[in-house]
């Protein structure tokens, strides 16, 4: 057990685990944060996508000592950040989700891209989202919704 | 119209449980609607079985809140929306008020036709249509019955509108004012419904209830839970279905910190070795480094290539009649020319869906609690019961939000149930959550079963078929178990000839048999059911029939289809209509598919533009048309289908089955077993509803047959190809 101390949302966390956990457990066990999910272990469905740095990445394959000063951002502060409250919106008004266990995913992931991209293409979505599962496969409105909320961020 | 009282079952959680149950999750003052079970056996005198009592349904909040109550799971299909529009709409409730709840297993959330609590079979709105309205109409009488009272007037001089009650001479009073003396009126043993004409939220499109905390990770799946003292466990299952643990070095696993018990468990497959650890992190850790030898003796090895070999040798020959019109053996006489004889492959399919299989039980001692994202509410609560030796009634059983299920959730074993509450026995007092990683929900079985069909079809001088002889070979899913007596005739399985045997197409001499092999892998319903590989089949050959015919693919289907196959006739109208605008000016490279199939009573067409990138199939554009009966929310409709035809691309992905070999199974993950990610999926899906005033029909899996062969159809005619064998690994 060693004890690492992070930034989560703006905020200092201190945690002691095993060097190996992988940061979406130090979230979820650790720091009572269940908005980040687990479906694969091995980063293939994204619904552990975090911001790390700036960076979309999969929370469930990154080991917490691999972290080092990197910021961590996770849904639960979309709807402080300008971009994610917008797209968080256009998630509802589209009425995206169904099951919405991938969500917190596809939103981390799409806020990522138009953080990048303000005016993504078909391809660009196909690319940044690419990651993300959606078992329901609700992707006809995530394409919509990220388009909405791209007009919406001008 | 006047309603009549339909089947229903004695509640069991009484008024004073659902009470106290209520008030804990509230956590305030509850003003319910209650039913006096003696009162309402009066007031109903002619009615038996009894109604359903209105306040195990709704419940008004004293700041005007209504909570009502969803009899059944929601894992996407948005019942925890559609069934409480229906409620309100009789009720004349205050839709921005409404709050769904998920019911606790109880024998009055029992599914009205089916008997047992559940999801499944696309019931949902279609069996408690008629119930949810009538219990909205009661308990908008009950409302109107105190204010008349209270105001010395007529009840018929009193109108509803949005929680109010409106009396004479401008007198209103809101619901929430009104529960409480509400709650001590007679239950109408008869209620007037509305007519269609006076619907304000049925047929509205409606924004999901549950959208809001689903996008800001607010909203607690049951893999969320985390209750005071709880522990996790994960299970070291079998490599081989049904083999056992010959000898267990937990060393190295019992050395991790965190880690609080290792032990053999028995399965309802042979055993395993349960790993109780503070974290699941930790437990799954410590699962990993176990050093079990198995004994894989003395089961079979099933092995898939030899699967397929065994099921085509059976396919050579009839099996159980299904269906027998006409001369069996008329085709025998055809000419070679005029005839057609193909062999159609389809794999085991996992349902993966995204939330891992998990379930929570407490023991203590004389009762349970169990939090599971259930679709047999009534089948898990008994068989924990049963683990636990305890009575159903004793294990307190809260339904969960689930990240799908597509039937995973509905096992008739309750394997995952069971071993949490054989786990949970050990550790009294103590909650456990039991968690099956993804690899073994990839590995661990319960399957859309393999099938081979094998098709002889004759043709006639017209181009249609004049004789047809149909073999499936696959695994009853319902064989061994409660649900067999409710499936199987003559031998039949009529989970896998549905959408074959009872087709709409026109064909004479038609005969449908079928084969049930035990095959030690356990199976289970997967969305749409039997319908994903008759479909295909049928689909595909229908429009490999039409090709031959040098006919239009359309007007090739409405000529075969019985006349009185309204709603498949109806959205092939409709289809052909909307999709009239592209479907005649295909981009070079492009190519037109066309599918249509009704199952569970709705019916679906759809036309897809297809072209060939990366030598995966791209799906540009759907043009869907949907015949559903009354259309209750036309916004979950679209969604249902705009995501049903995507979901059903799994069938056509690359790496879209489950393989055995030797035994054991050969994917392990999402990077083995890969279902469509955003790029697999159509791009664009327009949606259309045919209006109706038919009793609705469900809509979860009914889009999902469609697409497969529709995009088969379209691939073969850009490649000239026929696709008779799932997953496409090649184009």
């Amino acid at each position: 057990m060693e004890t690492y101390k992070l930034s989560v949302n703006g905020q200092p966390r201190e945690v002691r685990v095993d060097p190996g956990t992988p940061l979406l457990w130090v979230l979820r066990e650790e720091l009572k944060m269940t908005g980040s999910k687990y479906g694969c272990g091995i980063g293939a469905c994204g619904a552990c996508t975090v911001h790390l740095g700036g960076v979309a990445t999969r929370s469930c394959v990154v080991p917490v000592s691999l972290i080092g000063s990197r910021k961590i951002v996770t849904i639960e502060a979309m709807a402080d950040d300008p971009v994610g409250r917008v797209v968080q919106n256009a998630w509802v008004t589209h009425d995206v989700v169904q099951c919405g266990y991938c969500q917190s995913g596809q939103i981390m992931s799409a806020v990522a891209l138009l953080k990048s991209i303000s005016r993504p293409t078909d391809t660009n979505i196909e690319e940044s989202m690419g990651g993300n599962l959606c078992r329901c496969a609700t992707y006809v409105r995530i394409r919509q919704a990220i388009k909405a909320a791209s007009h919406q961020l001008k | 119209m006047t309603t009549t009282i339909e089947t229903g079952h004695k509640p069991q959680l009484g008024r004073r449980s659902f009470l106290r149950v209520s008030a804990t999750a509230a956590g305030g003052l509850l003003v319910a609607l209650y039913l006096d079970p003696h009162r309402a056996a009066r007031g109903a005198v002619q009615s038996k079985p009894p109604t359903y009592p209105p306040d195990a349904f709704v419940q008004i909040k004293p700041d005007g809140k209504i909570h009502i109550i969803v009899n059944r799971l929601e894992f996407g299909q948005g019942v925890q929306t559609s069934l409480p529009m229906i409620l309100a709409d009789e009720m004349d409730a205050d839709w921005s008020q409404v709050v769904g709840e998920l019911a606790p297993a109880a024998d009055v959330y029992k599914d009205p036709l089916f008997g047992i609590q559940m999801v499944g079979g696309s019931g949902s709105i279609a069996h408690s249509f008629q119930q949810y309205r009538e219990l909205g109409a009661r308990t908008r009488a009950m409302l109107v019955s105190a204010a008349a009272d209270k105001w010395k007037v007529k009840p018929d001089q009193c109108r509803t509108d949005a929680s109010v009650v409106h009396g004479p001479g401008g007198k209103s009073a809101s619901y929430a004012e009104l529960a409480e003396a509400a709650a001590k009126q007679p239950i109408p043993g008869t209620v007037q419904l509305k007519s269609p004409s006076q619907f304000r939220l049925i047929g509205k499109p409606t924004r999901r209830l549950d959208s809001s905390p689903k996008c800001d990770g607010s909203l607690r799946f049951g893999l969320d839970l985390d209750l005071p003292g709880m522990k996790t466990a994960v299970v070291a299952h079998p490599p081989v279905f049904g083999a056992r643990v010959q000898r267990l070095d937990d060393t190295d696993a019992r050395r991790i910190e965190g880690v609080r018990e290792t032990f053999e468990l028995p399965l309802v497959h042979g055993s395993g070795v349960a790993v109780v650890a503070d974290k699941f992190w930790i437990a799954k850790h410590a699962r990993d480094r176990l050093k079990i030898e198995w004994d894989v003796s003395g089961v079979e090895h099933a092995d898939s290539a030899d699967l397929f070999a065994k099921y085509k040798e059976l396919a050579r020959g009839s099996g159980k009649v299904a269906v027998s019109r006409g001369d069996e053996h008329a085709i025998d006489a055809i000419a070679d020319a005029d005839r057609m004889v193909v062999e159609y492959e389809f794999p085991y399919l996992a349902h993966a869906p995204m939330e891992p299989l998990n379930t929570t039980v407490r023991f203590d001692g004389d009762r349970a609690e169990v939090w599971a994202g259930s679709q047999f509410q009534t089948v898990d609560q008994a068989a924990i019961a049963e683990v636990l030796g305890l009575k159903p009634e004793q294990v307190l059983f809260h339904t969960e939000m689930a990240g799908g299920g597509f039937g995973r959730r509905a096992v008739p074993d309750s394997h995952v149930q069971r071993e949490a509450a054989l786990i949970a026995k050990r550790f009294r007092g103590t909650p456990i959550k039991l968690v099956w990683p993804r690899e073994d929900d990839v590995q661990g079985g319960y399957y859309r079963p393999m099938h081979v069909h094998r098709v002889e079809i004759a043709i006639g001088q017209d181009g249609m078929p004049k004789a047809w002889r149909h073999v499936i070979v696959g695994q009853s899913l319902t064989a061994g178990t409660p649900f067999a007596a409710m499936t199987i005739r003559n031998g039949v399985d009529e989970t896998a000839v549905e959408g074959t045997a009872d087709t709409h197409y026109n064909i004479p001499n038609f005969h449908v048999s079928a084969h049930h092999p035990t095959v030690n892998v356990p199976v289970l319903w997967w969305r749409s059911v039997g319908h994903t590989h008759n479909a295909f089949v049928m689909e595909t050959l229908i429009d490999e029939l039409a090709t031959r015919a040098k006919a239009d693919p359309i007007a090739y289907r409405r000529k075969l289809l019985n006349a009185d196959a309204g709603k498949v006739h109806r959205v092939l109208d409709l289809m052909e209509q909307k999709s009239a605008p592209w479907r005649t000016k295909l981009a070079k490279g492009h190519a037109l598919g066309i599918a249509c199939h009704e199952s569970f009573d709705t019916a679906v067409a759809c036309a897809v533009d297809v072209s060939i990138e990366n030598k995966r199939p791209k799906i540009h554009r759907v043009t869907v048309a949907v015949d559903p009966g009354i259309a209750v929310n036309p916004l979950t409709i679209e969604s249902q289908c705009q995501a049903g035809v995507s979901f059903g691309v799994t069938q056509i992905m690359a790496k879209g089955a489950i393989t055995l070999k030797e035994g054991r199974v050969e994917q392990r993950n999402f990077d083995g077993y890969t279902p469509p990610y955003i790029v697999d999926a159509p791009v664009a899906v327009d949606v259309h509803i045919v209006p109706s005033s038919e009793n609705p029909s469900g809509c979860g899996e009914p889009p999902v047959p469609v697409i497969s062969p529709a995009v088969a159809n379209a691939l073969s005619r850009l490649t000239g190809k026929r696709y008779r064998s799932l997953p496409l690994t090649e184009v």
